[in-house]
């Protein structure tokens, strides 16, 4: 297996692990910055590597390009088999890393909620549809649906609607006064309100509804049309793609491999983001969905930190906290409404992998009970997809992770001796 | 618009964008899914983000995702759809 050493390792390379790189090289360490996409950019810098349109992903791409970072893109993590050590997997095969350190900057994923038609192709994340169209997927004139929940909803009509699209709809399912409340919310920070009214500005013109949400998509072989609630009102709207995601969950698989403790379902870090396991850190939305700002921030944290330099964020830490509202704010506005558990009907798959139905898995008292009695949750994604819907439909905590951490070519784990009780990297 | 490329989809020749990933690719020349679930029900890609696993397909002869994957020139994809 080929094999690389470093000294500091970055798992991860949106706009956390960019940072948490750049930061450390610039504190005298060496890093080596790995993400299983193509490019660097994670998920809101997706495509700006080659050219970049936005100002800050400018800035730290040009930074990282400029810094002495070691950087391997198309490798996912799929094993932690003992402390310091990494295997990733890709298309020229696995790869080895040791380190001293580590920062996780793993980002989110969009929770998706399973509702009848959900599975058909052109139904996607809301996020989703926006990433696949940002690497090329063919949007310009499709009649496209935007809804769930959160800000991000905003921001992937706007860039849907950039490259040609029709946005039929935005369902937002929070209602007004919270969205109002969210909105006043933002006054306290000024840069804020000038990328919301900048949003806003790229959708003039598009419906915006508040306490709405898809109830079913239709269609044969792809989606043709969904179903449309509000209030007592239901309307069917046809279309080429829905684009739906209820907002963000933390990525914590990677941590939970390493024994890292979790709080309120992210990674539990300190002031310099340290992670209850010695040597490993984490950054960006892992500890947390707080968006761009804090990802920056925290990278910078992590980064020094890794390097042994904590002090040299000095600068960081105050904005640290600045992020920190922002994020505790938008928890408390977009909470999502009761209704959304009953969309599944019994015979609606539920976990997409296994294809168990969500009135299989109602009998059933936790995820752990659920994967041994209906396999639910032990197909390829592992849960990813279904895990997050169960934490909502049903209240259950995720199971813990047990290598691989996703399917991988067999030649990964030959040479692995498994570790049962991750620890310190060395 | 962006130089076109040829690929080899479930053992056809297309023209494709050169400078997108597989997955759009698929989706211009006109393939909605990527492969059928145990119940034969079509699927394709959902997340675009590598966390649902519904858009693998065979590149090359190996197992990958083609949300995640760049296409590039000559590149061998077959769908399990
Ligand atoms: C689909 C989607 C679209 C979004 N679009 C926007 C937007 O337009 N505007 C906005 O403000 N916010 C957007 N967000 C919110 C976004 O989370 C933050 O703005 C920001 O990207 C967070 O930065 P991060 O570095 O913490 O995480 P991310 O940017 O998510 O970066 C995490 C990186 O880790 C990599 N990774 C994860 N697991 C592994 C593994 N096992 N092996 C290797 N690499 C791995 C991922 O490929 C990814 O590149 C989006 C989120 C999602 C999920
Ligand atoms: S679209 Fe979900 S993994 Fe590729």
């Amino acid at each position: 297996m080929r094999e690389l050493r470093s000294e500091v390792l970055v798992l991860g390379a949106g706009p956390a692990g960019i940072a948490a790189a750049v930061s450390a090289e610039r504190a005298g360490a060496r890093a080596l910055l790995v993400d299983m996409q193509a490019e660097p950019g994670g998920q809101i810098w997706r495509g700006q590597w080659n050219k970049a349109t936005d100002s800050t992903a400018r800035r730290w791409l040009s930074a990282l390009r400029a810094s002495p970072v070691e950087g391997r893109y198309g490798l996912r993590l799929v094993d932690v088999p003992a402390p310091g050590e990494f295997v990733f997997d890709g298309a020229d095969g696995p790869l080895r890393v040791h380190c001293e350190r580590a920062v996780i900057a793993a980002g989110a994923r969009e929770r998706l909620l399973p509702f009848p038609g959900w599975t058909l192709p052109g139904v996607f994340g809301a996020g989703g549809l926006q990433v696949l169209a940002k690497n090329g997927w063919p949007v310009a004139g499709k009649r496209i649906v935007v809804a769930g929940s959160g800000p991000l909803l905003l921001a992937a009509a706007a860039s849907l609607r950039s490259l040609g699209a029709q946005i039929v709809l935005i369902a937002e399912q929070s209602g007004w006064r919270d969205l109002a409340a969210f909105g006043s919310g933002l006054l306290g920070t000024p840069h804020k309100v000038v990328q919301a009214a900048g949003l806003w500005r790229k959708l003039i013109g598009v419906p915006y509804r508040t306490g709405s949400w898809v109830t079913q998509a239709l269609g044969d072989n792809e989606v043709r049309s969904v179903i449309v609630r509000r209030g007592r009102q239901i309307v069917q709207l046809d279309c080429d793609a829905l684009a739906v995601g209820y907002g963000l969950v933390p990525n914590t698989e990677i941590a939970r491999a390493l024994g890292c403790e979790l709080r309120d379902g992210a990674v539990w870090v300190d002031m310099h983001q340290h992670t209850s396991v010695p040597g490993v850190y984490c950054a960006g939305e892992g500890t947390g969905i707080g968006g761009i700002d804090q990802a920056l921030v925290q990278g910078e944290i992590a980064g020094c930190a890794a390097a042994g330099r904590a002090e040299l964020a000095a600068t960081a830490q105050r904005r640290r906290r600045g992020s920190e509202r922002f994020a505790a704010h938008l928890r408390r506005h977009f909470g999502l409404r009761a209704e959304l558990r009953s969309l599944a009907q019994d015979d609606t798959v539920l976990c997409r992998c296994e294809n168990v139905a969500f009135g299989a898995a109602k009998a059933c008292s936790s995820m752990r009970d659920a994967r041994l009695q209906t396999r639910l949750g032990m197909g390829h994604c592992q849960a990813r997809v279904c895990g997050a819907a169960c934490e909502f439909l049903f209240g259950w905590g995720a199971a813990t992770p047990r290598p691989p951490l996703a399917p991988a070519g067999l030649s990964c784990f030959n040479l692995s001796t498994s570790a049962e009780n991750p620890q310190e990297p060395t | 618009m962006p130089p076109e490329i040829s690929v080899r989809i479930d053992g056809e020749d297309v023209r494709v964008r050169g400078d997108c990933s597989v997955a759009a690719a698929l989706r211009q020349a006109g393939y909605a899914a990527t492969r059928l679930a145990h119940d034969g029900s079509r699927r394709a890609a959902c997340c675009g983000m590598g966390i649902c696993f519904e858009c693998r397909v065979q590149i090359d002869g190996r197992e990958r995702l083609a949300c995640l994957t760049p296409v590039a020139a000559g590149m061998e994809i077959w769908r399990d759809a």
